[in-house]
């Protein structure tokens, strides 16, 4: 999984149960053109050292349902009417602003796509891995600059003591999000989340940065959801995925599963758009049609007019996220699928 | 090529004084950023609210004599101001009251949108003509030329805008509006040619320019069909904010003494400010007609501008 | 960054020339002459004339003019006599100057304090009724002429309300000063707080706004230190070139109040076709106007670490 160099494994003993748990997210965001229903009912939950990915295109509402988690959703227009996001237990949502503050960062941190345009421009790499010390900590300037020297070795940033009163501007891709790595480790977060962290970067640099993020991932045990559209990140990484679509979870799976086996049409589409080598000089799949339009999805499942098996029944009737079973009833544990036709779709 | 630099702002302008009655709503097409624009002004109150006041100056401007009976040049001491101390209060008999040659302050008033008009839209006219041809040139060829013309128009911005045409009007005893519309524009250049050449550096990097390049289309061919189009756009925002700017900086001239000779606001509001403890309403009236030209340009503009940019949104 | 400043100090060089003998030829080269102009209408007998107008150059070709009055200028900071009172038109800027400074120093003060507090006012809010509100008073500040602002503020504050005399009779005085500062900085004031609005309303949907959010930082952190510091880049260039628009507003404003700075010099001096002292005072103006867009474009570097100069 990754070249680690064997660092030690401790488990910090954790309360019993997830680490962070989803359940019911609606999000819906109040615009001039009308109410745009961003997340409907989602709900996950990751434990301490573990990878959720969750999968899909731009607009399934995926990002949205993170920075729920995370609480930088503007209010308004966002509008959260309905769910829980329980965070060790305790729902984040009930709580106060200032004690989720004090959780941001701290407990629960994030890393964006574009490092460029997510650290400030005119702030040193420094200053900016030092603040959260000195906010969260209450550090003076000098043992905070310190500190972000020996962030930034951490994340293996080459000549960290020279380049600590850097600008962003001045780093490589990969080096930038190392930056925004480091800066999310700082405190030891429980939780990661990682948002398309390495969508921006170029292939070879992709690797890197992925496999220093499951390498701190391990030596910390923390909980890390990475959200992503590319299948190719995930299945190294992640333990378990989550497949959303228009708002919604479509399947659940652990990782090689899902590769094996997917039990909804649009996982299947995605894994079969997959460039494969020994696919090679046939015409590359492609899922039919676009991405719904938010302010008017589709009766029915949502996946409905792209979807090559639909019926009447699926321009009707919503598919519910049910348990997925093998053809003799035997478990498939943590296998869920929105789908009508999931059996078909999975055995077929 | 002054056509072209234009006709996009009188499109602007024209669909303006069409109004929101206009039926052109196409809105399943696929628009460009004129279209999302004109989509935007259609329902931006600001627009709505200056291109009325703008129809109403226009009107007013041609055809002043539909709005008063009364000649403005026509005095009659009878009515001087201190012999009706109560005009000037809306409802009194002569409505807006005389000032102190017995003229007639509303007529003059009335009479004074022409001259403030056509000296803002040809202020306007010229200066985005030529400072839009020598931004576009020094933006696109770059190099000596661009920091000759940058010099130079560094030279004509060094001076403030106000100064440099109260010395050049000084020198013309008797003003007319050309005058006045040369003074200002031989200092008002500098900004347009500025915002053309930012925005033309700005497109001359942008692919399809290289790609008509490739393709063998000539400079000529480049500059007006694929670099100016694409450029204007913060070029017409600030015609349309300069123009209310123009027609204030016309009747603060006209305040000192060095702008137009004959009826203009300008002249008006300083003639009624030696009155002023006496008799307020003679500067008020003609100061409220400049006032409102100048904000509904202006607003114009600012909806212009937020129309084009959807970044200001 | 040192060649860059010696880069531009070069360029500025050109520029000086140009400027200022763009204003002496305006001054010079177009009808009027002030020798003339000391004589009314009655004029004076040819010969008179014709010796005082040897006495101050002005009978050579204006090019010679203009090089014998920078010879001067640079070299024994003699920047000619004012012909009207034949002081030394130096003595005519030293007793302006201080005055004008006084009272443009007040109006950047109003406008950048009240520029930025409406600016960001407005900038958070943006869309709601704060902003629209803002946006409506930025637009009259633009719109009513500063002479009328003047005399409004003449007829509400000094006539009707009493608060503050009319005119500026002691320009040492600030509290006479303030009125005239007011209206001087408006138009400015309103410039500001509309690019304040703009750069804080853009920054605030920038993507390190959500990643400093993110980090937990207070809010106050958020916004004074990662808001501000990007936000205000672009102010600062305006405020710092808005100084020259300043001096010129002044010949307006020192007008209405009878205030007897730069501004009042100048406006006489155009009036009574005083070469010389109009000359001298533009020139300083423009070297003023110079010095400081150099200054604005060396803190533009300091401000956005982005921005390199090689």
């Amino acid at each position: 999984m990754t070249t680690t160099q064997q660092a030690p494994f401790v488990p910090t003993p954790r309360a019993e149960g997830p680490l962070l748990e989803v359940r019911d997210l609606h999000v819906e965001f109040h615009t001039r053109d009308g109410v745009i229903r961003a997340v409907n009912g989602v709900n996950y939950s990751v434990s301490a050292g573990e990878t959720l990915a969750v999968l899909g295109e731009s607009g399934s509402g995926k990002s949205v349902t993170a920075q729920a988690i995370m609480g930088i959703l503007d209010m308004p227009p966002a509008k959260i009417p309905q769910g829980e996001i329980l965070f060790q237990g305790q729902d984040m949502l009930k709580m106060s602003a200032e004690e989720r503050r004090g959780l941001r960062g701290a407990k629960i941190a994030m890393i964006f796509q574009d490092a460029l345009s997510s650290l400030n421009p005119v702030l040193t790499v420094g200053y900016q891995l030092g603040e959260m010390f000195r906010v969260h900590q209450g550090l003076g300037k000098k043992e905070a600059k310190a500190k972000a020297i020996e962030l930034m070795d951490r994340v293996k940033i080459p000549a960290a003591a020279a380049r600590v009163n850097d600008f962003p501007h001045q780093f490589s891709g990969g080096m930038r999000q190392r930056i925004m790595i480091a800066m999310a480790l700082a405190l030891e977060p429980d939780l990661i989340i990682a948002d398309e962290p390495t969508t921006a970067l170029d292939v070879t640099v992709q690797a890197q940065v992925m496999d220093l993020l499951a390498e701190l991932q391990r030596e910390y045990n923390m909980g890390l959801i990475l959200i992503t559209h590319d299948l190719g990140v995930v299945a190294d990484v992640a333990d378990k995925i989550a497949v959303m679509y228009a708002g919604r979870i479509v399947e659940q799976a652990p990782v090689h599963e899902l590769y094996k086996r997917p039990a909804h049409p649009y996982t299947r589409g995605l894994l079969d758009s997959i460039p494969r080598l020994d696919q090679k000089g046939q015409e590359l799949f492609a899922i039919q049609g676009l991405p719904p339009n938010l302010l008017k999805v589709p009766t029915g499942c949502a996946f409905n007019p792209r979807c090559p098996m639909a019926q009447d029944i699926c321009r009707t009737d919503l598919p519910a996220l049910v348990e997925v079973s093998e053809q003799d009833g035997g478990v498939l544990p943590g296998r869920r699928s929105a789908c009508h036709f999931w059996k078909e779709t999975i055995h077929g | 090529m002054p056509e072209m630099t234009t006709t996009p702002a009188e499109k602007t302008t024209t669909t303006a004084t069409g109004g929101p009655g206009q039926p052109e709503q196409k809105p399943e097409k696929v628009r460009g950023l004129w279209g999302d624009a004109w989509r935007d002004l259609r329902t931006n109150w600001i627009f709505i609210v200056s291109a009325v006041l703008i129809v109403l100056l226009l009107v007013m401007a041609a055809f002043p004599s539909l709005f008063t009976d009364a000649d403005p040049a026509k005095a009659n001491l009878a009515k001087h101001y201190l012999q009706h101390p109560n005009y000037g209060h809306i409802f009194s008999a002569d409505w807006l009251g005389y000032d102190a040659q017995g003229r007639s302050v509303f007529a003059r008033a009335i009479y004074g949108t022409r001259a403030s008009l056509l000296v803002g839209a040809g202020t306007t006219l010229v200066v985005t003509v030529v400072g839009g041809l020598i931004g576009m040139i020094a933006g696109y060829f770059g190099g000596w030329v661009d920091a000759v013309l940058s010099r130079i128009t560094d030279m004509f911005f060094g001076i403030p805008f106000l100064l440099g045409t109260m010395v050049m009007l000084n020198s013309f005893p008797n003003r007319s509006i050309l005058t006045v519309i040369m003074a200002l524009s031989f200092f008002g250049w500098t900004q347009t040619a500025r915002v053309m050449r930012g925005a033309v550096i700005t497109v001359k990097s942008q692919d399809y320019v290289h790609a008509a390049k490739a393709l063998g289309a000539g400079t000529p061919r480049i500059l007006f069909r694929h670099v100016l189009p694409n450029a204007v756009a913060p070029v017409i925002v600030v015609a349309t904010i300069s123009l209310g700017i123009y027609i204030g900086a016309e009747a603060t001239l006209s305040f000192l003494g060095l702008g137009l000779n004959g009826v203009s606001w300008g002249n008006d509001i300083s003639d009624g400010g030696n009155s002023i403890r006496i008799a307020k309403f003679i500067m008020l009236y003609p100061s409220i007609m400049l006032s409102i030209t100048v904000l509904a340009f202006i607003m114009l503009g600012e909806a212009v501008r937020n129309a084009l940019d959807p970044k200001q949104r | 960054m040192g060649r860059y400043v010696a880069r531009r100090l070069l360029q500025m060089i050109p520029v000086f020339i140009g400027t200022t003998l763009l204003i002496f030829l305006m001054v010079y080269a177009l009808p009027g002459d002030p020798v003339r102009g000391l004589f009314g209408d009655k004029g004076g007998s040819p010969a008179v004339i014709n010796a005082l107008r040897h006495q101050y150059g002005l009978d050579k070709p204006v090019l010679v003019q203009y090089w014998d009055y920078m010879r001067g200028m640079i070299l024994h900071f003699d920047f000619g006599t004012q012909i009207g009172s034949d002081q030394p038109v130096t003595q005519v800027l030293g007793q302006a100057f201080p005055v004008t400074i006084r009272l443009g120093l007040l109006a950047f003060a109003i406008e950048t304090v009240l520029g930025l507090v409406l600016g960001v006012a407005a900038g958070m809010r943006a869309g709601k009724a704060t902003d629209t509100a803002i946006l409506f008073l930025t637009l009259l500040l633009i719109s009513v002429p500063i002479f009328v602002l003047g005399y409004i503020f003449q007829t509400v504050f000094a006539f009707q309300l009493g608060w503050m005399s009319p005119s500026v009779n002691d320009a040492t005085n600030y509290g006479q000063l303030l009125m005239p500062a007011i209206v001087l900085a408006s138009v400015s004031l309103a410039y500001v707080a509309r690019l304040t609005r703009t750069s804080v309303a853009e920054n605030l949907r920038a993507d390190y706004m959500r990643t400093a959010i993110a980090k937990g930082l207070p809010r106050r952190r958020v916004i004074g230190v990662h808001l501000m510091r990007n936000s205000l880049i672009p102010v600062v260039t305006f405020l710092g070139t808005d100084l020259g628009a300043l001096m010129g507003g002044a010949v307006v404003t020192e007008g209405i109040f009878n205030i007897h700075g730069v501004g009042g010099t100048i406006y006489q001096s155009i009036i009574r076709r005083e070469g010389t002292t109009l000359v001298g005072l533009v020139t300083i103006l423009v070297l003023v106007y110079l010095v400081a867009s150099l200054i604005v474009d060396l803190l533009y570097a300091v401000l956005d670490p982005r921005i390199r100069y090689a």
